[in-house]
């Protein structure tokens, strides 16, 4: 098998699956609550927008779609550097995952810029219940974007330091699982607050 | 103890730093990743927090005794109300499941430790520093004073303007992140910890309740994590989650608290459960009566109690059609914790019980759970609770089911279990002092509380006004609270002499109670590497199945003594997870961010900074001994935590232990 | 539940990991329905056929990711329970709390 990657053998463990793979899964379970509680504050608050420009009035469909599709294909970039790292070729591990740290910062400098864009069109944190958890909601996950690409940058330097071997790929694997659930949520941003129609002023 | 186990040795680190060897005193303790002294710690800092929260009960007391009292101010009042319940709460009961948890849950697995050891351990420190954390606002003159359930828009800036609300609000995250790594640890254990054919439906009981709480706490701490931080963002950044005058909804706030809280209170009561479900079958020499029911109940709570959670809310508004919603879910909840009930009384009907401490506070708990489920069962009566909410009622109703149900199976957990940590009994005649003044002084206190309540004694203010007939009942519960004070000095003082009494006397035997589960195979009290070598599980009680079996008749028999079937816990070379600094150094940094937060950003560095250090410190130290008996470890960067499981040493270990 | 302890696997669940073409042709599928969530931004439809189509596709594009890219296709059925269960519960439970804040009939 050429992509056997022989992490941790001679563990044994109750359900023949890894501790740290089970670990981040279950994490991922309980960040589902949180997310789903700032995204069902954004709902409630989104027809609140006090004097503040309304959500409908504000958000610019075309400029998201990119930095959307810029943070999917981040999606693909992550599996194929895990892919690479699973055949022992260390090369395009390192080059999709640098690809995918980058996707990633576009994605995030498209978020400033879309910020600062709002801050000028007169959407500010504190202008109203809507802008608030607006941008608490975005914000949390651009935070956990930014803490992902921190984690790439770990795993190149590892790379470059030898370290990061055809042995260690479920590190790469979990890193790897939790930007495409950062990827997820997106998804569900994306339609649920951008795309599906919001109140207009 | 240590110097018997070959612990691992320090590998070769990639950066600056080198696992610290194991050793004695203080140095042990900080370092230590090993499952059992972790529990003993969450154990003793709760106890240190439960003495806290106890005066904070006193002093509540000593002012109701009388009307118009004068023993505390009104702001002073809030904020020991405050503070008493965020403390009971927070650091005494869940910390104190947590202790059983840490230290009895690999052990009723059969395994040698939880699956993550250093993030066991940051648990534990991340738990100390939030709570310490947020007692610091005491000394600065700043204690939160808006209820433990911070109702919005009253914790809003404008009318809580100081920095009580704040330390609220870092502390619980602090204590937050402890609870959430150590769902994570232990749910990962549970699944794969297990020793060689013990199944999830020959898992103790305990094991079970535990396991469901981890569940409940993975789901419902980061719904109160959203809670806070909105508040936060409010009370600082001029957020408007809560302000009503932008169009929002305080409201907001309770549902949130309260999709957090209810869970919350079945993450308080279910460890208890689980402990006197190991209790009541010890002591009644009978198998716990429909263990599937028990364990499908727990399940059951858990999945019913996220349903549940506007019950808390039935005055505030949400309008008629979800209050009936909630009132009539409510209901059903008590059904799966009926079915416990009956199920523990069917394992004591018929049985040969004996009246030890333990089991007198687990008869405590059947008791003293059932009236404040009674009560319970009152208040989902969307309409009789609108009498009942805001008052007295209410609050006896929930310290009958907290101290009555959560307490004293925690005390009952004491006696049970303090010869395997401790290695010898605590006095049982101490102990039924312990018992009885805790019983009658609990009943003083909060028994009248219905009474007043349903009188109309409002509950959250501090003080009453004469004339209303709140006075005898008041002054009753009062001096019912200093009953419980003596009674908790009992068993204080039952620590402290049992341990004097234990250095002059042998050790306690393996097996005092004559136990049914795996932790009583090693023994008392606990060698640090658990088990010589792992069980072979082949039924539920395994342990007890060892020494008993059915003669032709079908009557139990003795077959094996106790001394013949536990181990006698002197292997050697068992290879354990070495003991690390960096889960104390991370905790560390967490309070400089608090304090930053609320004082001063400069304040946020160091703490940011040892934060960071710790993390790449975590990552980068050799997990083990990169010689060690279990495959190969390069010295790793990965950002997992490496411990591994060290049951696969079993091999080795078997062989290697002497005979005998 | 696995009564007896199993040494863990390269890749649990089988070696039948995805080419790395096949990786690329999910990406594109998934490009291909971000497109089309895109497009309805600009063609006039009317809500009550818009919002179960975009939903529609977000689930889509959600399954596709977790399933592929997540790799819980070819995995053991635990992590997708995981998953699931914090999903279901907190769709379920925040579906109420919108409920009772008559989201669906005044958002």
């Amino acid at each position: 098998m050429a992509d056997a990657a022989a992490v941790d053998h001679g563990h044994r463990t109750g359900t023949g699956l890894s501790n740290n793979k089970l670990l981040m899964w279950v994490f991922l379970g309980s960040e589902c609550l949180l997310f789903g509680g700032l995204i069902s504050t954004y709902l409630i608050y989104r027809s609140r927008y006090a004097d503040g420009p309304a959500p409908g009035d504000i958000f610019d469909i075309p400029f998201t779609s990119v930095s959307s599709f810029i943070l999917l294909m981040s999606s693909l970039t992550m599996v194929l550097s895990l892919s690479a790292l699973q055949r022992g070729d260390i090369r395009n591990n390192r080059v999709w995952l640098l690809a995918t740290a980058l996707l990633g910062s576009l994605f995030i400098g498209g978020q400033v810029y879309e910020f600062t864009t709002f801050l000028r069109e007169g959407l500010g944190y504190t202008t109203s219940p809507f802008s608030s958890a607006f941008f608490t909601l975005t914000g949390f996950h651009g935070i956990h974007v930014s803490l992902g690409i921190v984690m790439l940058v770990s795993l190149l330097i590892a790379s470059f330091r030898g370290t990061l071997t055809k042995e260690r790929s479920e590190t790469v694997e979990i890193v790897g699982l939790y930007w495409h659930f950062v990827d997820v949520v997106w998804i569900f941003i994306f339609t649920v607050i951008y795309l599906v129609p919001s109140p207009t002023s | 103890m240590s110097d018997t186990i070959e612990l691992a040795a320090p590998g070769r680190p990639l950066g600056a730093y080198t696992r610290p060897k194991g050793g004695s005193g203080w140095r042990d303790w900080i370092t230590t990743v090993d499952h059992k002294k972790i529990g003993i710690l969450y154990g003793a800092t709760a106890m240190f927090f439960f003495g806290v929260g106890g005066l904070e009960a006193l002093l509540m007391r000593l002012q109701l005794a009388t009307p118009d009292g004068t023993v505390l101010g009104a702001d002073t009042y809030n904020r020991v109300f405050t503070m008493h319940g965020l403390t009971m709460v927070f650091m005494v009961i869940m910390p104190l499941a947590a202790a059983f948890a840490n230290y009895l849950l690999p052990l009723q697995i059969g395994a040698r430790d939880v699956a993550f050891p250093r993030l066991n351990a940051l648990s534990y420190w991340v738990f100390l520093a939030g709570g310490l954390f947020l007692n610091m606002s005491w000394l600065l003159g700043d204690a939160p004073d808006g209820g433990w359930f911070a109702y919005a828009p009253n914790t809003g800036v404008i009318f809580s303007p100081g920095h009580g609300m704040d330390y609220y609000v870092l502390g619980l995250l602090i204590m937050g992140i402890a609870s959430l790594v150590s769902a994570m640890n232990l749910i990962v254990t549970v699944l794969n910890m297990r020793t060689p054919g013990m199944t999830l439906f020959k898992m103790p009981v305990m094991t079970w309740m535990i396991l469901v709480v981890q569940f409940l706490l993975l789901f419902a701490v980061p719904v109160i994590t959203v809670a806070l931080f909105l508040l936060m963002f409010d009370r600082n950044y001029g957020a408007n989650f809560f302000n009503p005058e932008m169009g929002a909804d305080p409201l907001l706030w309770q549902h949130l608290f309260w999709i957090f809280g209810h869970p919350e209170v079945y993450i308080l009561i279910l460890p208890s459960f689980g402990i006197i479900s190991e209790v009541i079958p010890t002591f009644s020499r009978k198998p716990l009566f429909g263990y599937p029911f028990m364990v499908f109940s727990g399940i059951a709570i858990g999945f019913m109690g996220w349903g549940v959670w506007a019950h808390h809310m039935f005055v505030s508004g949400i309008g008629p059609i979800s209050v009936a919603a909630f009132s009539m879910s409510t209901m059903f909840i008590a059904v799966p914790t009926g079915v416990k009930i009956l199920n523990w009384l069917a394992t004591m009907w018929g049985g040969k019980i004996k009246f030890t401490v333990a089991m007198l506070f687990a008869f405590g708990v059947v008791s003293m759970f059932t009236i404040g489920g009674l009560s319970g069962v009152t208040h989902s009566v969307a309409p009789a609770d609108t009498q009942q909410t805001d008052t007295y009622y209410i609050v006896a109703h929930f310290h009958y089911v907290i101290f009555g149900g959560s307490l004293l199976g925690i005390f009952a957990g004491f006696y049970f279990w303090w010869p395997k940590v401790f290695g010898h009994l605590l006095s049982e005649k101490l102990g039924k002092w312990n018992f009885w003044l805790m019983l009658i002084g609990f009943n003083m206190t909060f028994g009248p509380m219905h009474i007043l309540g349903l009188q109309g004694m409002s509950r959250r203010i501090d003080s009453y006004s004469p004339g209303f007939g709140f006075e005898f009942w008041n002054m009753f519960a009062s001096i019912g609270s200093f009953i419980i004070a003596l009674g908790v000095l009992m068993f204080v003082i039952n620590v402290i002499t049992s341990a004097r009494r234990a250095r002059h006397e042998p050790p306690v035997g393996p097996d005092p109670w004559d136990a049914r589960s795996l932790e009583w195979f090693t023994p008392n009290p606990t060698p640090v590497h658990n088990f010589d070598e792992l069980i072979q599980v082949d039924s539920l009680d395994e342990f007890w199945h060892r020494k008993y079996a059915e003669d032709e008749n079908g009557r139990v028999v003795r077959v094996a003594t106790a001394e013949e079937v536990c181990q006698d816990g002197s292997a050697t070379d068992v290879h354990l997870p070495s003991p690390s600094y960096w889960p104390f150094v991370l905790a560390a940094g967490f309070p400089f961010v608090g304090f930053g937060l609320i004082y001063t950003l400069w304040i946020c560095i160091p703490g940011a900074l040892l934060i960071l250090m710790a993390i790449y410190g975590w990552i980068f130290e050799p997990t083990d001994d990169p010689d060690g008996p279990h495959g190969h470890h390069a010295e790793d960067s990965s950002d997992h935590d490496g411990a591994e499981a060290p049951s696969e040493v079993v091999g080795e270990t078997a062989e290697e232990a002497p005979v005998g | 539940m696995n009564t007896t302890t199993q040494n863990v696997e390269a890749h649990e669940g089988g070696h039948d990991h995805p080419t790395d073409a096949k990786y690329i042709r999910v990406a594109i599928v998934l490009g291909i329905v971000t497109a089309l969530e895109v497009a309805t931004y600009f063609v006039n439809i009317p809500g009550a056929i818009l919002i179960p189509v975009l939903l529609g596709m977000m689930v889509f594009k959600f399954f596709y990711v977790a399933a592929w890219f997540m790799h819980l296709r070819f995995d053991s059925p635990m992590f997708t329970k995981f998953f699931v269960t914090g999903l279901v519960l907190a769709t379920l439970v925040y579906g109420v709390l919108l409920t009772v804040f008559e989201f669906w009939t005044k958002g």
